[in-house]
C-alpha cells in the first residue's frame, strides 16, 4: 500500500467535512451555545431520537442487506442468521452487548466453514 | 479501580485528574465495545475505498460512530454529498440533547463556554453514559479536565481500532475479513438495543430495520431517510398513544 493510498486526495477530505464533520457537528456546538433551557422530556426530541435511531437501524439493515466488499463473500442465509443468532443471545443473556457480538460472529465463522 | 476521595490532594492538579480519566476507560466495557466497533469502521472504510488518512479524520473530527458509518455506506453507495449531509445531520441531533444534558455536571459558576469546547466535542454515546457514572466521584472543579482525559483515551483507542481494522481488511482472507466487517452491524444492533430504555427505541430500532429493504426497493437515493423518518414517526406515534392512555 503507497502513501498516497493511505493518504487518499484531497476531494475526498473536503466531501468528509462538508457531508460529515459540519452537518454532525453543528448539533454540539448548539447544545453549547443554547445548553440551558432544553428540557430533555420534551416531545420534539422523542420524536427526533426515535428518528435518528430508525436511521441507525435502516443503517445496520444496509450493510446486511446490500453488504460492502468482503462481506458480500458471505450469502444471504448466514447474514441474517448471524444477525439473529446474534439477537437471541444478546437477549439471553439479559442484552449482554459482547455475548451477542460474539454468537453472531461465530454463526457466520462457523457456517462459512460448514458450507466450505 | 476506586478513584481518590473527592478532598483527597490528588484532585489539586488538574494533570492528575486528566490520568485519572485516562486510566477510566480500562473501567468500562463499553472501551471493548468501542474498539470492536472502530475495527469494523477501518474495515468498512478500506472496503468501500476510503483512505486511511479520510478514516481517521473521520473519527477525529466527527467522533460519532453513528454518523461515521452513515457516511462512509451513503457515500460508497453513489448517494450525492447533499443526501449523505442530511442523513448525517438527522442521526447528529441525538448529539445535542446529550450535550445539553451533560455540560451541566462539570459546569461551575467561573466556567467559560470555551473551556466546555472539548468536552462538547468529545460527547457522544459513550462519554454521556460514563459521565452520569463517572463524574459524581470526582470534584466539580476538576470534572472537566477529567472528561477531557477520558475522551482523549477513548479517542485514541478508536483511531488504533481504525488503523488495525483498515489493515486487516486489506491483508486478511476474505471470510476474516468479512467477519471483521460484520462487528460493525452487530456491535450497533446490540448497543443501540441496550440504550432502549422507551418502548418508542425499541419500536424505532425494530422497524427501522425491517422497513429499510422496503425503502430500497423504491431507489430513491434517500432510502435511509425515507424508512428512518416512517419508522420513527411510527414510534412516536406509539409513544404518543401510549401517553394519552395513561
Amino acid at each position: 500500500m503507497s502513501a498516497a493510498q493511505l493518504i487518499g486526495d484531497w476531494h475526498a477530505l473536503f466531501v468528509l467535512f462538508v457531508a460529515g464533520v459540519i452537518p454532525n457537528q453543528i448539533w454540539r456546538m448548539l447544545g453549547l451555545w443554547f445548553g440551558g433551557g432544553i428540557d430533555e422530556g420534551s416531545e420534539l426530541l422523542v420524536w427526533v431520537r426515535a428518528v435518528a435511531t430508525a436511521i441507525l437501524a435502516g443503517v445496520i439493515a444496509q450493510i446486511v442487506v446490500e453488504p460492502p466488499g468482503a462481506l458480500a463473500s458471505v450469502p444471504d442465509v448466514l447474514r441474517y442468521g448471524a444477525v439473529c443468532a446474534g439477537l437471541v443471545v444478546f437477549l439471553l443473556t439479559r442484552r449482554s452487548i459482547f455475548a451477542g457480538v460474539v454468537a453472531g460472529e461465530v454463526f457466520m465463522l462457523a457456517g462459512k466453514w460448514w458450507l466450505g | 479501580m476506586a478513584f481518590p476521595p473527592l478532598d483527597s490532594p490528588q484532585w489539586q492538579s488538574p494533570w492528575h485528574a486528566f490520568a485519572w480519566g485516562l486510566r477510566a476507560i480500562t473501567q468500562t466495557i463499553l472501551t471493548l465495545v468501542l474498539f470492536a466497533t472502530y475495527l469494523g469502521i477501518g474495515a468498512l472504510a478500506h472496503d468501500t475505498h476510503f483512505s486511511l488518512a479520510w478514516a481517521l479524520a473521520s473519527t477525529l473530527f466527527v467522533w460519532a460512530g453513528p454518523a461515521q458509518i452513515i457516511l462512509i455506506t451513503t457515500l460508497g453507495s453513489g448517494a450525492t454529498v447533499i443526501q449523505s449531509a442530511i442523513a448525517v445531520t438527522v442521526s447528529a441531533i441525538r448529539l445535542f440533547p446529550m450535550v445539553v444534558s451533560v455540560l451541566p455536571l462539570m459546569r461551575t459558576p467561573t466556567t467559560k463556554r470555551r473551556e466546555l469546547f472539548f468536552a462538547a466535542h468529545l460527547t457522544a454515546v459513550t462519554l454521556w453514559v460514563e459521565c452520569h457514572r463517572f463524574l459524581p466521584q470526582v470534584p466539580r472543579g476538576r470534572r472537566i479536565a477529567f472528561v477531557n482525559g477520558l475522551g482523549f483515551g477513548l479517542v485514541s483507542v478508536c483511531l488504533t481500532a481504525n488503523t488495525i481494522g483498515y489493515f486487516l481488511a486489506a491483508n486478511l482472507t476474505q471470510t476474516l475479513g468479512a467477519a471483521i466487517l460484520l462487528l460493525t452491524p452487530l456491535s450497533f444492533l446490540f448497543s443501540t438495543a441496550r440504550n432502549s430504555r422507551e418502548v418508542a427505541d425499541v419500536v424505532a430500532l425494530a422497524l427501522g430495520v425491517l422497513l429499510y429493504p422496503l425503502a430500497a426497493k423504491m431507489n430513491s437515493g434517500l432510502d435511509i431517510l425515507v424508512s428512518g423518518l416512517v419508522a420513527g414517526t411510527i414510534a412516536y406515534g406509539v409513544h404518543w398513544w401510549r401517553e394519552v392512555r395513561a
